[in-house]
This record gives structure tokens, C-alpha cells and sequence, in this order.
């Protein structure tokens, strides 16, 4: 279960939100709205714990994450801005790559399928360089396929695809959820994962006093 | 670890031959530099000599210095620092890895092209296989030393020069005890107590520059 308690950050000297509390149990997806700069990746980074947050704090299974370390990055899947693949490897090596350094085991038939799953047939041995932007975040999305970690933190999974890539990136977040994982998103398109539930969480308005949960609309 | 150890090294190892053209041209310079000294100091063989060891030193902290600003540098452009940052284990292997895989791919060919470009200074094969022996042992220690320059500078607008006036000043001691192990051989004294030194200075900058790299990565990526 991942917890947050009255979350602050800074920026400079910009204060983009606070007093940010939520609690997500196994099954269910943060959805993060707010405009462009109020803060969501900002929130994001510090729930994978690479920006300490200003204020607050965030557990998982009752723990601080500052303290699980080692141990809460293994249960965590995270898909920044960046697609983290490398131009210069085809899409099959960045996979297999991306598994080993994450110590998942992964062959190749397996990669293979997951990289037919989202589109990427016939693109397999190709250097990343020349497929699109949209290949190219289909290529990283390929992860979500074989990733059995329980909790996922994705930046705008969405941004880059078109209408077919999305429902697959859609149905690959449902399963999770009803796998029982946890899902931690960002997006500014209206997308409906037809599993698990989902709460909404806004980063717009005053930042200063109001606790900002918006718990609700189940799917 | 050792798992995590051997999938950083050999990803790099993956990438630098995809992009041969960098590692060629830090060699290329290498070989450029040392051959102009005797060129431009002239051919009178004792004087060549006791340049040789300083020159072939001098010119592989610079040939370093070229290929480190990108050591974290594309990994932290396109995100996979991040990844690497948010692998299990702590970052410090992961820089050891990259460290070493420098290390195999800058440090390494200087090492082997060393002997061939002795014999431009006229130097004995005694003098020339030490040369090429405190190369092989301190070189580690330029890309661990180096490591902690370019994870401090990674973002930093004009990085590359600060890289260098970092990390230069850092080299010294290598480079002293370095040049100082064919000198000694040449004069007579035996190089093991500057080889020892070189060692111990490897084995320091190698396993615990990745701790403070580290830390400068982790601020970096906040």
C-alpha cells in the first residue's frame, strides 16, 4: 500500500504544492491531473525517491521509503519523460538491456512477444534512431509487459502514441490492477481503464492551505 | 551484484562499439600528441628519452579527460540514468560498472598503443615495458578519479572545461608517481615502490570514487 501524509514541494523558490495526501491500496490507480507546471512530475519523482520531498512523507506498507531504499525501487516500475532507450541498441537489446539491469529474467522469445504486443513487429533489430517518437515510446512501453512489479509510476504513458498504442497501454494497466498492483499516472487525455479503481487526485488551485484528496469515481 | 555489475559493463561495453567514432578519435588523439613532441623538440635521443614517460602520461590524462564528460552525460539525457538510479541496488555499483567499462574502452588501447609510441623516444625496452606497466596499473585511476569530476558536473552548463579544471589538479599524484617508475628504472633505483604507490592509488580511486560519484549523480537528478 502506498501512503502519502501532507506532501510539500519547492522548486526554486516556487512553492508547487502542499499538504498533498493520498493512500492507494492493491488494485487501484492515482490518476494526477493539474496544468502544465503545477508540479506532477515533480510529485512523481518523489514517489519513486528521487527528489526528497520539501515536507511529508511517503510509506509503503507502512514504511518510509526513505528508509526501505534498496527495497522499495525493487517493487517499483517507473516510466519517466524520457523514454530511457538507447538510440544507438535496436528495441529488442534496450528491453532485454532494461531487464537485466533491473534483474528481472527475460529472454529473448519472451522480449519478442512483448515487443509484437506493442506494435513493434519487424522493428525488432532496428536501432532505436530511426523509429518515430511514437515507436520510440512504444519501444520503452514494451517493459509494462513483462514488468510483474507491484507498483507503477508512469509520466504520461500516453504522450507520443496513437489511438491503438493507447487502449494497449490502457489494457496493460488494467491487467495490472487486477493483478492486484498499483498504478501511479499522469495524463492530460481522457483515457478509461476499465479495471480496478480509480481515484483523482488535482494539483491545481490554492496550494496553501486546502488537503487536495478527491477520492471517488469508481469505473 | 555481481549480476548488476556485469549488465552496466557490458551495456557499455555495447555502446561504445556501436559509436566507435568516439573511441577512435580520443586514440587518434592520443597518438597525434605524443608523435608531435618529437617532432617539435628534435631528434637529439637524450632528450627524447627523459621527455618520454612525462609525454606519454601528460598525453594519456588528456585523452582521459576527452571522453569522460560523456561518461553520465547521454545516460542522464535520455532517462536512463533515472532507470539506473532507481535499479535495487545501490547507484555506487552501477557507477563501478560504468567506471570499469570506461576504463576498458579509454584507458585499455592507450595502454597497448604505449610500447608502439615509446619507440619514437628512443626508450629501452626496460624503460618502455615499465612506462607501458605504470599505464597499464594507473589508468583505473584516472577513470575513477574522473568519474567523481563528471558526476559534479553533470548538467552544468560549459561542463567540459570545469570537468578539467576539476579533475586535472586530481591526476598529479598519478602522474608524478607514474613518470616517476621509469625514471626510477632508468636511473637505476627499481620502480616497485612507485608501482606499489600507483597501485594503492587505483585501488583507492577505483572502489571509492563510485560512493561520492554517486552522491553528485543522485543531486544531480533531483
Amino acid at each position: 500500500m502506498l501512503e502519502a501524509v501532507n506532501l510539500g514541494c519547492v522548486r526554486g523558490e516556487r512553492r508547487l504544492f502542499a499538504n498533498i495526501a493520498f493512500r492507494l491500496a492493491a488494485g487501484e490507480m492515482l490518476s494526477l491531473q493539474g496544468k502544465n507546471g503545477s508540479g506532477k512530475t515533480s510529485l512523481l519523482r518523489m514517489l519513486c525517491g528521487l527528489t526528497p520531498p520539501a515536507d511529508g512523507e511517503i510509506r509503503w506498507q507502512g514504511q518510509p521509503i526513505a528508509l526501505l531504499a534498496g527495497d522499495y525501487r525493487a517493487v517499483l516500475c517507473h516510466l519517466g519523460h524520457h523514454n530511457a532507450i538507447k538510440d544507438e541498441l535496436t528495441p529488442l537489446e534496450n528491453l532485454l538491456s532494461a531487464a537485466r539491469l533491473a534483474q528481472a529474467t527475460l529472454t529473448e522469445d519472451e522480449a519478442l512477444v512483448a515487443l509484437q504486443r506493442v506494435g513493434l513487429h519487424g522493428r525488432e533489430a532496428l536501432a532505436c534512431r530511426y523509429l518515430s517518437q511514437g515507436q520510440k515510446r512504444r519501444a520503452a512501453l514494451a517493459r509494462l509487459v513483462h514488468e510483474r512489479r507491484p507498483l507503477w509510476i508512469l509520466d504520461e504513458p500516453y504522450v507520443a502514441l496513437d489511438v491503438a498504442a493507447v487502449d494497449m497501454v490502457a489494457g496493460l494497466i488494467g491487467t495490472h490492477l487486477q493483478r492486484g498492483g498499483l498504478a501511479v499516472l499522469t495524463t492530460h487525455q481522457a483515457v478509461t481503464v476499465n479495471a480496478g479503481r480509480i481515484r483523482e487526485l488535482s494539483l491545481d488551485g490554492d496550494c496553501q492551505e486546502r488537503p487536495q484528496t478527491q477520492d471517488g469515481r469508481c469505473c | 551484484m555481481l549480476l548488476i555489475l556485469r549488465a552496466v559493463i557490458g551495456r557499455d561495453l555495447r555502446l561504445a562499439m556501436r559509436r566507435q567514432a568516439d573511441l577512435v578519435a580520443a586514440l587518434f588523439f592520443f597518438i597525434i600528441v605524443v608523435s608531435l613532441f618529437p617532432l617539435g623538440v628534435g631528434p637529439e635521443a637524450d632528450q627524447l628519452r627523459r621527455l618520454a614517460p612525462g609525454v606519454l602520461w601528460v598525453a594519456a590524462l588528456l585523452a582521459t579527460m576527452l571522453s569522460l564528460p560523456r561518461l553520465f552525460a547521454d545516460d542522464h539525457r535520455d532517462g536512463t540514468l533515472e532507470q539506473l538510479a532507481l535499479a535495487a541496488q545501490p547507484l555506487a555499483i552501477v557507477v563501478l560498472g560504468k567506471v570499469v567499462a570506461h576504463w576498458l574502452v579509454a584507458g585499455l588501447p592507450l595502454v597497448l598503443l604505449a610500447p608502439l609510441l615509446g619507440i619514437q623516444f628512443d626508450l629501452s625496452p626496460d624503460a618502455l615495458s615499465i612506462l607501458t606497466l605504470s599505464l597499464l596499473i594507473g589508468t583505473p585511476a584516472l577513470s575513477g578519479i574522473g568519474a567523481i569530476g563528471a558526476g559534479l558536473t553533470l548538467g552544468v552548463r560549459g561542463g567540459g572545461v570545469l570537468l578539467s579544471l576539476l579533475v586535472l589538479p586530481l591526476y598529479i599524484p598519478v602522474l608524478i608517481f607514474g613518470t616517476g617508475a621509469v625514471e626510477a628504472t632508468v636511473s637505476g633505483l627499481g620502480p616497485q615502490a612507485h608501482l606499489s604507490l600507483l597501485g594503492a592509488l587505483t585501488l583507492g580511486g577505483v572502489f571509492f570514487a563510485p560512493w561520492p560519484t554517486a552522491a553528485a549523480l543522485k543531486v544531480a537528478l533531483e
